[in-house]
């Protein structure tokens, strides 16, 4: 009684809050490789900040990732000199709004705020498509303001049927861009664990300190339920 | 006579530590039975200190203000030393204060802590519940994100609902006529200083309120029944300290394991502590599809959206929270605890848990026909289960309650 009281508590908890309708790719996130992250950053230096900001993330954050600020300053930086800046953009955003509809989001928190697998599958669902002013669009983001920037990498693919009911939608190729499918694969997964990283570059550091906390919590536990059945002996 | 018990003379001549010290701690007689469900009272207390310490951290480096807000919490997330751990320490706190505080009052329920002599403490006890709806409330506007601004615009409007001076009241509460820099600036006052102190002296009060009159225990029995004739001291009692303070330390350390592994490992809660919506800006011109307000007020949520007249949905709201202060006065059956009471209690009372955490789940979701429809079969319940508690609580035969706690 008291165990199914207690479960019935907590059974919304178990229960996951957002329920969202598209298909989603798994985003092959691994937060320890570096080489990853740093390929990742690469790409979004060049292909995303520019019209995207991420002005909660500094370039000199990269150190934890395994760069040096030279390198950083070297082949990352292109907007500014200042290595401890953070990630802001030249265009407007009344520009952007003009040209885009609205104003390309911030990217810092993107992560955390459309998930991994979301931003995963997005980036590899953009289909040519007449209608749209970009001549793009998306099954991920139906009618999204946004271009297929990663066309020269992908190629350009038409959507031969769409998924329906959370079905995954199947593309087919009609232009080969300079990478294989397996290789644009492989890319936006690295853009995604850079943009999962930079959503919250401190992640690691919780996750190692964490193991040490409990460990303490766990000795200490030991500690203090021997101090309490020391005392409690003579409580009958 | 040593330096120690000299200098304790000094101050026991100016000021009452000693008689303090063994009112509330070392002659403060607890019954010698407390059980899982008794760590709850403490363990709040824990996180409300958490809640303090961490929140003064924070202000040093938040900034109330609609163009930095949301930047300066993600500086915190990032650029202070540490921000992100006092960050976490007090978004997963929010949340854990609530499970506590539900957990603590369950156990007031289960048995019947709240009945005479013990109406004062419970009526401080719903207070505090209040004001902490109020102080993670307005805490939420501070992030800046889109849930902080689209929940605050949704339950700000409520007061909207109110005949002749609604729109006015909302405008008043927002100082503004939408919710703006004004009113996340009051909010801030409100959150950090206004409504602590409240909490603070409800603690207190609470607490002073509880040893007056003395802790109930799982049997309900009243332990200052039966003294010892020489000393007055309850036979069934034992000083709090040391015995409770070792034990509570150990549920302490019990706690704390299960808040850190939520801090680190899971500080979102897959959406339920932090949503993820919260990570977008708030934007006055976008109205995210969805709003939802956290976990711990969807059961009254959901009781607001399962009564199709909005005046009337916000005073459903309103009841469900203040009907749970007159239990005392709705309870008539003989026996406080639920060990001596029959089983058309207990039904009422498994009844009314799954009501409660079934409102909870509702109030999560989008809602459609099939939802509503639940919601409103949960609200009766939950309504029911106060509204006919003097009929089933008098009628209902409890088994004898004994003098003295069973071995």
């Amino acid at each position: 009684m008291k165990k199914l009281l207690i479960a019935l508590l907590f059974a919304p908890l178990t229960v996951f809050a957002s329920d969202e309708g598209a298909y989603l790719d798994k985003a092959p996130v691994n937060l320890s490789d570096y080489p990853s992250i740093q390929r990742g950053a690469k790409i979004f230096t060049n292909y995303c900040l520019s019209c995207h900001s991420a002005e909660y993330m500094r370039y000199n954050r990269m150190v934890d990732i395994g760069l040096t600020k030279e390198q950083i300053k070297k082949n990352l930086m292109f907007a500014t000199d200042n290595v401890g800046s953070t990630m802001k953009i030249a265009m407007r955003p009344d520009d952007a709004k003009k040209w885009f509809g609205v104003p390309p989001p911030d990217l810092s928190v993107i992560a955390r705020s459309r998930t991994p697998d979301w931003i995963y599958t997005y980036l590899r669902s953009f289909y040519l498509d007449d209608s749209r002013p970009t001549g793009w669009n998306n099954t991920v983001f139906a009618n999204v303001g946004m271009p297929h920037v990663l066309w020269t990498l992908q190629g350009e693919q038409v959507l031969k049927k769409s998924g329906v009911d959370g079905s995954k939608p199947v593309f087919e190729l009609v232009k080969q861009g300079k990478l294989t499918p397996v290789e644009y694969d492989a890319t936006v997964g690295d853009l995604v664990n850079y943009l999962t990283w930079m959503s919250e570059p401190s992640k690691m550091k919780r996750l190692e300190t964490g193991v040490y906390v409990l460990l303490f919590l766990g000795i200490f536990f030991i500690l203090t339920y021997f101090l309490k059945k020391e005392f409690w002996k003579d409580v009958h | 006579m040593s330096a120690m018990q000299k200098m304790i003379g000094w101050i026991d001549d100016r000021f009452p530590l000693t008689v303090t010290w063994k009112a509330h701690l070392s002659e403060y007689y607890a019954p010698k039975n407390f059980n899982f469900w008794y760590f709850f009272g403490s363990l709040a207390l824990l996180v409300l200190v958490n809640q303090i310490f961490t929140g003064i951290f924070l202000t040093m480096n938040y900034k109330p203000d609609t163009l930095l807000a949301f930047g300066s919490v993600e500086y915190i997330m990032r650029d202070v030393d540490w921000g992100w751990l006092i960050r976490y320490m007090h978004s997963v706190g929010a949340s854990m204060f609530f499970v506590v505080v539900y957990l603590h009052m369950f156990r007031g329920l289960i048995y019947g802590s709240y009945r005479k002599p013990r109406e004062l403490v419970w009526i401080f006890g719903m207070m505090i519940y209040l004001a902490l709806m109020a102080e993670a409330f307005m805490g939420y506007l501070l992030p800046w994100g889109q849930m902080s601004f689209w929940g605050a615009q949704v339950i700000i409007s409520l007061f909207g609902a109110i005949p002749v001076i609604g729109d006015a009241l909302s405008t008043w509460i927002r100082g503004d006529f939408v919710v703006s820099d004004a009113t996340l600036n009051r909010f801030f006052a409100f959150h950090v200083i206004a409504i602590p102190l409240v909490l603070l002296g409800l603690v207190v009060a609470h607490i002073i309120a509880l040893h007056e009159v003395g802790s109930n225990n799982p049997e309900g029995i009243e332990i200052k029944k039966v003294k010892d004739p020489v000393t007055h001291i309850p036979l069934d009692g034992i000083p709090f300290h040391p015995y409770y303070t070792v034990k509570d330390i150990v549920g302490v350390v019990v706690f704390l394991m299960v808040f850190s592994a939520i801090i680190f490992f899971a500080p979102e809660m897959g959406g339920w502590f932090l949503e993820p919506d919260n990570f977008i800006p708030a934007n006055p011109m976008k109205t995210p599809p969805h709003i939802v307000p956290l976990w711990y007020f969807t059961p009254f949520y959901a009781l607001l959206r399962a009564v199709p007249n909005k005046l009337f949905g916000v005073i459903g709201m309103g009841a469900a929270v203040l009907i749970i202060t007159f239990l005392p006065w709705l309870d008539r059956a003989k026996a406080k605890s639920i060990r001596y009471r029959g089983p058309i209690y207990k039904t009422f009372l498994t009844l009314f848990v799954i009501s409660f955490v079934g409102l909870g789940y509702l109030g999560t979701k989008e809602p459609t026909p099939v939802h509503t429809a639940f919601a409103r079969i949960f609200g009766t319940i939950y309504f029911a289960f106060f509204l006919l508690m003097p009929l089933y609580t008098s009628i209902e035969k409890t088994k004898p309650v004994p003098e003295r706690i069973p071995e």
